[in-house]
Order: C-alpha cells, then structure tokens, then sequence
C-alpha cells in the first residue's frame, strides 16, 4: 500500500481529519464530563391507551358491567396478582414482570385534566399545570439545567424524523435520529460541510444567524459521533420485525455501543380506539409488549439492564363505560408502566383504580404525573426536580 | 420578494413601494375550500365503515383547507394581508376538526386582518369554532366556565399579571350564554345568560361580553401587549421597549386600527435598522410559501406541502395550544434546520423525500382506524419550479454577486462569496444558496 493511500484510509476510517479541530474539545469534554450515568427510555404511546383493557381489573365487576362487549374475558387475562392482569396480547411482558423488572403505577394524571389529545399530549411533555402553557418540554428543561455537563444535543436521543416538544429545551434542544447513517451522509454532502467549515464555533454571534450555524455544527459533530460510535456494536438478540421494535433495537445499539446519551425517546401511535377497540387496541398492545419483551431481554443479557430504566405513558385513558361502537372515548388517569433491572418496587405499585367514585364517568387520578417524573429527575438522572418542575414534588419510590 | 418585484420598485421609494403594498391588500377575498358540513349528530349513530368514512371526509376537508390556504398565500398579490391574516391565526389559535368552521374563522382573520382590532376580536369570540375550543357553550348562568374569559385576557388581549383570578370569574358570567345555534349562528341565549350585576377591573355594572372587552381595550396594556407580539412578528424577537410604546401610543389613539399601526411600523427609521435586517427566522410556513413565490413553484402532489409543514413542525390549523407557536428560534432544532436545507434543494431540483412527519395528536383517531402506521414516503416530489420565469424576472444587470445579495438578508460570508465565484450555473447557484442557514432568515 502506498504510504499516501495508508494515511487517505485511517483518516477517512478514524474521522479525525473530517472533525475540524474546534469541534474537538466539545467532544472530549463530553467524554469526560458523564461518569457511571444511566440511560431513561420514554416510550409514548399516542393516542389515548385505553389502561384499563391494558392492565386489567378482572376482579372487578364494574368492569365487566361498564364493558359488556369489550372487556377482556377473565379466562383470557394473564393475572398479575388478585386484582389485576395484563391483556392476553401482552404474554410476552409476563416474564419480564415475573423476573421483578416491571412496576405498574394505577390512576395517574392530574388536576382538572383536559380529554383533548393535543392538549393533554402538551401538558404531559411539557409537565405543565392543565391551565399553564410552556414552550418547552420538560427533557428539554432538564438539558437546559444540566447543560454544564451535558454539552451535547445527543445528550437526549428522539428515535424519530421529527423532534417532539418534550426534548426542546430554551437553551438546549435534543437532537431527532432514525437512522444514524441517513443523518450522517445527509450532514456530508459536500456543500453541507462547506458552510459547517466556513464557521468558527468560538467567533458566533449571539445573533440567530450565529444560532442557526452554532445548530448546524452541533449537527454536523453529532451526527458524526452518533455514527462513529454506534456503528461498532451489532444488536445481536431476537428483535419482532415492526417499525416499533426495530427503533427500540436502535437504541440498544445505541446504549450498548456506549454513547452518552442519557435519554431516549420513541413513540407508536394508534391507540384512538374509537371504534372496535378489540382488534385495534389488541394489534398495537402486542407490537408494545413483544417490542420491549425483546428490548428488556437484549439489555439484561449485556448487562445494561440495571443502568436503565424505560417508561411508557400515554396522554390520558379513556371512559370507564365503553360507548355504542364497541370502542371507549377519551378518558383520564391512566397507568404508567416502567421497566428495569433495578427496580425498588416491582409490580403493582399502588391499588388499581377505583372504578366507583369517578369524575364525570373517568377516573379520578390517585398520583399526579409529575411525581412520577420527578422520582425519575431525582433519583435516576440525578437532578433537583423543581429545577425542571418549576415546583417541588415529593417524588415516588418505584425506584 | 420575487426577482420581479425587485424590477418593478428598484428605483421606487418607500413610500411608493408600501403604498403598492397597501393598495394590492385591499383585495380580502375569502377562502372557499371547504363547502359541505359533515354531519356530527349522524356520526354518533353511525356503524364502524360509514364512521370510517367520515373521518376521511374530515380529513379531506381539512387537508383542501390547508392546501387552500398556503396556495393563496403562495399566489395572491395581497401578500401584506395573508402575512396579517397569519399573525392572526396565531394570536386567535384554535382547533376544530370542522373545517367549514375552521375556514369561517380564518376568513373573519383575513377580512379584518389590517382592519380594527375590536370588530375582529368581537366577530371571532363570537365563531363556532371559538366557542367551541374555549368551551363557552358550556359557560352558564350559574355554572360559569371560566375557559374563554380567562384566554380573552391571557392570550388575546391584555397578557397574563394585569387581572385577578376574580377578574376571571366576573368576566365569564358576563359571556354567559354566548353560543351558536345548530346553523352556526351565533346568540346569546337568554336563559343560560347571568343578567346579574358584575364587578370586573374595578367597575361595576350589569355587563355584557361587549362591555367586558371595551374596559380591556380602554386599558392602555392591551394595546402594548398586542404591538409587542406584532413588533416581535414583524421587527426583532428582542422588543425594544422604546419602540413597542410608540407603536402603542399609534394603535391605542387610533381605536385599535392596524392599518395606521402598520404604516407607522413599516416607515418608522429603526425597521430599516441593521440589526432589525435578516435577523427573523421565518416560520415553516414563511419558508415554504417564500420559496412556492421566489421560484413559482406548482405541485404535482400537494400532499407533500403538508408532509413539509408537519416534518418542519407548523401545520396550519393545528397550532400546539391556545397560546399558538412560540415562533423565534424555537422554529429551528437539528432535524428542523437540516429538513430546510434539504427542502429547498428536493422542491427546486426534483429530489427525493425520504423523511415523515409525526402524524398530529388529534390524528390518531384515523390511524387507529388503518392498520399501517407512519409509512416512510420515499416518494420524488413531483414539485415544478417555473425557472424559465424566475431567469427573465432577474434584471438583465445583476451580477451573481448581486443576485445572491438578494436571495439571502444576511450579509454574506466568505464561503458563500466563494460558493457565487465558483459556480458556473446560475440554477445550481440559485439551489445552493437558497439551501443555507442564511435564506432562513429575513
């Protein structure tokens, strides 16, 4: 080989020369500056989950009076404990919740909740009062208050094309992946990386201008760190061949090849069930559960499963009374199921919802959203949860 | 601006050019995309397979809504009053999945778009649409709902910390009994109104909604909180405090018109300031009717100018809340900015899509219905620019440097410079520069 072909070869194979040398030291620092740190996985489900044909009450008479069509026949429901079963399209998270690395928290929402999903979906990701309106998202602000150490946008990954409110920051903003390669051609392309070049991170004005390339090299160093560094480790484990499953198997390449990044987020929608909930609710739930059965098990045996936890939510549950076309309509409190190795309280982690005393034919809420948030601010990423809050919650003890 | 705008008011002065301006948003002709009602009442009692139908009557409705609109933006010559008519729809954000009520709304914003503020506040309060989204049909004598009172003075007029949560209170029983009938008429209906007497800002009387809304407006507040909003709009997202009470004092002893407001903005010497020159960051929908005007672009397709507002992350009549977008540089994150750049090279070269936006909350009623979620669209854009026009529109004179001037307000850097010294084709020196952080500003 000749010497000038070597030295064209572990340069294009390193990135080192692709880097220009100010982008440097905003890498390193970030190598540096995240020591021992775990990963949060929010998985959204959009669309309103119907929680109680998820987890469900099969002990409860009301439900099967309020559901006499759609609810889940208690010979079909995998029982968790006296109360309560998973969805027959669920078998596969049984294992998980035997093993201990399932929590479910029953009849979560908040005050005065709104039954629109738009706006409901906005007061989950941005963790707002339900009358308050804030233009960022409460990932966001976390990045915003960590942002001495957490330099980067992939310090929060989305799984997507598009960035959700919930990782926009005002400082800080999370940066959308789908596929690390296609980001990382599409930031090479020749006239791209010219304008990147022609800029000197340190000389940027405060102006949009400056903010706009200051976004674009941030861009451009990420995409390439993003790439370089996932694209060492193959997902080996069993994963379903879904949409759902293979972004799920994205962040476990991105997990396991070491990237600092500390949370994820990934969504599947088609939970509006309206109409013929059975078929519809019953497809999406198994896409779920057999997607994170497959995810919980590739972490547990490459031993990230105790450095992470996955939350899944939805932006409110639906009526407790089924309607005239075999579907439920919006509804409110609904459960939040969390997973991981390292769980301080696995399985059912309150009583199931009180299918009695309701507001307005749903659920009244038993835990407010943001508790569950800020037990996830405090104790797993490790920051005041009224820095991002706004106010102070006392938090959960699930883990 | 067009190349061709540029011919016409090169030698022209400010006041020649803005009278132009002026003159060709006289026209307020309404939008008529969507002519049928779908039929709620018969929805709730319908089967599985006529239900699915509606929702794609909805949605097709909604869809010809959208399209309408960015297509007239994207043509008419009364630019000033859909750029006004934007402004609105925003600072009056509102959803409904009834498109026919949707465009009512939005064509009472386009005929008072660079009217008075009053009439146009009056007449949308008093919309379908309106009364439904701030849940004022349920706003009863004796049960008040306090959503649209609370919002009147938040977000429409005069800004949160100038009332108190008993202003609220007494306000909404005022607005008791505004609703609409089943033709979409609006009315007070008598026996839902609270005739009583109110105490609201320190006055006392047996007010009605219009008596509400006059103590607002005659409080001065009012009229500074709407010309910070329209200074950040139109001038710089930081307000110069200075500059905002002027344009106070014009809209505040002018009774709340626009038009003089705008004539004073638009000839006042600091709009033409430096710093008040290419520093907006235009909004998707600025971006994406600026390049459909600049180069005449035609769509094959249209679908894929909603793909492009969901994936840039502003999709008309589906603002994220009542409060509207935040605009400014929440427009721009890593995906939105490289989707730009991206955009404008696929739409004037004939590229590829290979991207999808999140479908929208209130879409998910439809997905669940379809058993394919999210395909990826891997689609070529199908979209045609005229550049035989845009090429005879540039002034015979123009240098490349100049034209590249032109196409971008920033000043233009070293690699820009070069990127014009080098390119030999004018088209590909077109594409590149508008494929720059720099077209996103203006």
């Amino acid at each position: 080989m000749k010497r000038r072909d070597f030295l064209r070869s572990t340069a294009l194979a390193s990135g080192a020369f692709m880097v220009p040398a100010f982008l440097k030291p905003l890498e390193a620092m970030a190598m540096s500056g995240l020591t021992g740190y775990k990963n949060l996985v929010i998985i959204q489900l959009s669309g309103g989950n119907d929680g109680l044909n998820t987890i469900v009450p099969y002990c409860n008479d009301i439900y099967y009076k309020k559901r006499n069509t759609i609810a889940i026949k208690e010979t079909d429901v995998i029982g968790l404990d006296d109360m309560q079963g998973l969805n027959p399209n669920m078998a596969a998270l049984k294992e998980i919740y035997d093993q201990g690395w399932m929590s479910i928290i029953n009849a979560v929402g908040y005050p005065n909740p709104d039954r629109s999903h738009f706006r409901s979906m906005d007061i989950w990701q941005t963790a707002s009062d339900s009358n308050q309106f804030l233009t960022n998202g409460w990932i966001g602000r976390y990045l915003d208050a960590t942002c001495q150490t957490n330099k980067n946008p992939y310090t929060a990954i989305e799984v997507d094309d598009t960035l959700s409110l919930a990782m926009k920051g005002d400082k800080m903003k999370a940066i959308a992946v789908q596929d690390p390669n296609k980001l990382f051609q599409a930031t090479r392309e020749p006239f791209f990386k010219n304008l990147v070049h022609s800029q000197n991170s340190e000389h940027l004005n405060e102006d949009n201008l400056g903010y706009l390339y200051k976004t674009m090299i941030e861009t451009y160093s990420s995409a390439n760190y993003i790439q370089s560094t996932s694209k060492t480790y193959n997902v080996t484990a069993p994963y379903p061949n879904t949409q759902f499953a293979n972004q799920l198997k994205t962040v476990s390449k991105f997990i396991n090849s070491g990237l600092q990044t500390r949370v994820y987020y990934v969504s599947l929608s088609g939970f509006d069930t309206h109409v013929g909930q059975q078929d519809q609710q019953g497809r999406q739930l198994k896409t779920y559960a057999d997607g994170v059965a497959a995810f919980v098990k590739d972490l547990k045996q490459t031993n990230k499963l105790d450095d992470t936890l996955v939350m899944t939510f939805s932006e409110f549950g639906r009526r407790v009374e089924q309607n005239a076309s075999n579907g439920t309509d919006h509804g409110t409190a609904n459960n939040i199921m969390i997973y991981g190795g390292k769980l301080q309280k696995a399985g059912i982690y309150n009583p199931a919802p009180d299918l009695v005393t309701l507001d307005n034919g749903d659920l009244k809420y038993q835990v407010d959203f943001r508790d569950v948030y800020a037990t996830v601010l405090d104790k797993w990423l490790n920051v005041n949860n009224n820095l991002v809050l706004n106010k102070n919650f006392a938090g959960l003890d699930f883990i | 601006m067009r190349f061709e705008d540029l011919k016409k008011y090169k030698n022209a002065s400010i006041n020649k050019a803005l009278r132009e301006l002026f003159e060709h948003s006289e026209n307020d002709e309404p939008i008529a995309a969507v002519t049928q009602t779908v039929d709620q009442m018969m929805m709730a009692k319908a089967d599985a397979d006529t239900k699915k139908k509606f929702f794609q009557m909805e949605r097709d409705q909604e869809k010809n809504l959208n399209i309408g609109w960015i297509d007239k933006m994207s043509t008419t010559d009364a630019t000033l009053r859909e750029k006004m008519t934007l402004f609105w729809s925003n600072h009056f954000a509102c959803r409904d999945n009834k498109a026919i009520y949707m465009q009512q709304l939005n064509n009472i914003q386009r005929s008072n778009a660079l009217g008075n503020f009053r009439t146009m506040l009056i007449q949308v309060s008093q919309t379908p649409s309106m009364l439904l989204f701030l849940n004022n049909q349920q706003n009863h004598k004796g049960h008040p709902n306090e959503n649209f009172a609370r919002e009147l003075m938040e977000l429409f007029t005069i800004g949160r910390g100038n009332y108190t949560e008993q202003d609220v209170k007494e306000s909404a029983r005022a607005f008791t009994g505004w609703g609409f009938d089943k033709d979409g008429i609006f009315q007070v209906r008598k026996n839902l109104h609270d005739d009583g007497v109110k105490t609201f800002m320190g006055k006392t009387g047996n007010f009605q909604g219009e008596d509400i809304i006059d103590i607002i407006l005659a409080n001065k507040q009012t009229a500074r909180f709407i010309s910070t909003k329209l200074y950040k709009y139109l001038v710089n997202e930081v307000p110069d405090p200075l500059h905002v009470n002027t344009m106070a004092d014009v809209l505040f002893n002018g009774n709340y018109e626009i038009k003089p407001l705008l004539e004073f903005v638009f000839t006042a010497d600091w709009f033409y300031d430096d710093k008040n020159i290419g520093n907006l960051i235009k909004s998707p929908i600025d971006f994406i009717v600026g390049l459909n005007r600049q180069f005449y672009i035609t769509y094959q397709k249209p679908d894929v100018l909603l793909l492009f507002q969901r994936t840039l992350g502003q999709e008309l009549f589906y603002p994220p809340n009542v409060a509207g977008w935040p605009g400014g540089r929440s427009w721009i994150d890593s995906s939105s900015l490289m989707y730009r750049l991206k955009i404008a090279s696929t739409v004037l070269d004939q590229g590829l899509i290979d991207f999808t936006g999140k479908a929208d909350p209130e879409d998910e009623a439809f997905l669940a219905t379809v058993r394919k979620q999210q395909q990826v669209v891997d689609t070529r854009v199908q979209a045609n620019p005229d550049w035989d026009k845009v090429f005879t529109d540039i002034p015979k004179d123009m240098s490349k440097m100049e034209i590249a001037d032109f196409l971008l307000e920033p000043q233009l850097n070293a690699t820009i410079q070069n990127t014009v010294n080098e390119d030999n084709d004018l088209k590909i020196m077109v594409v590149e520069l508008v494929s720059t952080p720099e077209y996103q500003l203006y």
